[in-house]
């Protein structure tokens, strides 16, 4: 049995907003030229039919849902590969507003496939690595979360204000704040000028 | 030695030898056709007990399932499919093993629609389409066979000394077209693929998983046996040549799914009661008048 899990792992693909680098990178590998289906692997479009979920692309709020409920429906023993530098940290979207940056932070990821794309061969590195985990995972021993390959880079942090630029602001906010004053006045003014 | 063709003539021990040994020979004949199949597009391919080692997979995942009845189905399918083998193996009346092997699709179907997936209800209604196609074919072979061995009996077929072929030739490549849509080879692959990511992902068998999608590819195995021994009863004075003539087929079918598009449900049904028919209904009509 466990011989049989580490030759048939069947992989389900999906695309976290992904740019497709690593999409069209990881499709080359069932080309002839790197046949993944020489390990057994099959590239499966049902989660229900899968041991193994290939994440690309930086994780966002829209679609984490999304992935969350394709992982819940994989049975289990199942494993989680990020594929690229996307999944691991958001990559070069990681300052994006929408983006999460990171697999981990919605499913427990199993294996990162570092690079930008990856290449086929090392994509193909990473689903054997997943199957070890994979055959670890039906024995029913703890496996331990990996160690992210990349540090999470964010950009640059906005520079000091100038003190011109403090007294800039402080002199518009007193100048809201006198508007704001006179308006009030004006309002309570209104119901006199009504009643004369 | 004698001994043992006694043992092995005693139908209970034959009809268990038969349940036995038919899914590993399906197995072979699956992987001789993923093989062929990778061969074909210039790779290597998978190893020969991949079917073997996909099925024991399927049995360690955990099951999960959506509601009873579908595991009655998966079940039933498997069970059917068995019995069809077993009836075909043991010579009994051919109308009986088309009814049973039909029934035992019908239960692929009912499982497909006891699900509320809308791709799961898409190849369930696509492989009721096939059944339209599939079935007048197979039962003008029959009736055939009968104006042939005038009997509708299995073991009729071997009461002649001449082989099937020579006589029903048109038969055979209506049949051939037939077992296309029962083995769910492109163009014909409608109610569900081996290949991923296509426009209803798995069809009638999208909700099964685990251990049950093992059961059905377990039937898968027997169907696939099935119809090689089916073909090779076309040529049954003579083993080799049997065998020949159903790799043929075989290596035909291959061709086939590597060579066409998927078409589309109605163009199936116009084809095959069109072209296979009245290639079948020709055969029986020449069998009538000679």
């Amino acid at each position: 049995m466990s011989k049989a899990i580490k030759k048939s792992p069947w992989v389900v693909h999906f695309n976290c907003n992904s740019c497709n680098g690593c999409d069209i990178e990881f499709l080359a590998c069932l080309t002839p030229t790197y046949d993944v289906e020489r390990f057994g692997v099959l590239h499966v479009g049902n989660p229900k039919h899968a041991d193994v979920l290939v994440v690309t692309g930086s994780v966002n709020n829209r679609n984490k849902h999304v992935l969350k409920n394709v992982y819940d429906q994989m049975p289990e023993p199942k494993v989680v590969v990020a594929m690229g530098a996307c999944p691991a940290t958001g990559g070069i979207f990681a300052d994006c507003y929408n983006v999460i940056g990171g697999v981990n932070k919605v499913i427990p990821v199993d294996v990162h496939v570092p690079g930008c794309p990856p290449k086929p061969e090392a994509m193909m590195d990473g689903i054997i690595e997943a199957v070890g985990i994979l055959e670890k995972k039906r024995k029913g021993e703890t496996v331990d979360a990996p160690v992210l390959p990349v540090k999470v880079v964010k950009g640059p942090e906005a520079p000091p204000m100038t003190p011109e630029m403090q007294a800039k602001i402080a002199a518009a906010k007193a100048a809201a704040a006198a508007k704001a004053a006179a308006a009030k006045a004006a309002a309570e003014n209104q119901p006199e000028a009504k009643a004369e | 030695m004698e001994s043992l063709q006694k043992i092995i003539s005693n139908p209970w021990v034959y009809a268990a030898l038969v349940v036995v040994l038919t899914p590993f020979a399906g197995a072979l004949l699956t992987s001789i056709d993923r093989k062929l199949t990778a061969r074909m597009q210039g790779r290597i391919g998978p190893s020969w007990f991949q079917p073997l080692y996909d099925v024991a997979k399927l049995f360690s995942k955990n099951p999960m399932a959506l509601h009873r009845p579908q595991l009655i189905y998966a079940t039933l399918h498997l069970v059917f499919m068995v019995v069809a083998v077993v009836l075909l193996a043991l010579g009994c009346d051919l109308l009986m093993v088309l009814f049973v092997q039909a029934f035992s699709m019908i239960c692929l179907v009912l499982g497909g629609m006891s699900v509320r997936s809308p791709y799961s209800w898409i190849g369930s209604q696509r492989k009721i389409m096939q059944m339209l196609g599939v079935e007048p074919v197979f039962l003008v072979m029959i009736l055939a066979l009968y104006l042939r061995n005038g009997s509708f009996l299995g073991s009729g077929l071997f009461s002649k000394a001449e082989p099937l072929l020579l006589s029903m030739p048109l038969m055979f490549l209506a049949f051939l077209c037939a077992i296309a849509i029962e083995m769910e080879k492109s163009p014909f692959d409608l109610s569900s693929s081996h290949h991923a990511h296509q426009e209803i992902v798995k069809g009638v068998t999208l909700e099964y998983s685990g251990p049950f999608l093992g059961l059905i590819e377990i039937a898968h195995f027997y169907e696939f046996a099935f119809f090689f021994g089916l073909m090779m009863a076309f040529w049954h004075t003579n083993i080799i040549i049997g065998l020949i003539v159903a790799f043929a087929g075989l290596v035909f079918m291959t061709v086939l799914d590597n060579s066409f598009a998927r078409l589309t449900p109605n163009w199936m049904l116009r084809f095959m009661w069109t072209v296979p028919l009245s290639m079948a209904l020709a055969n029986l009509i020449w069998l009538w008048v000679k």
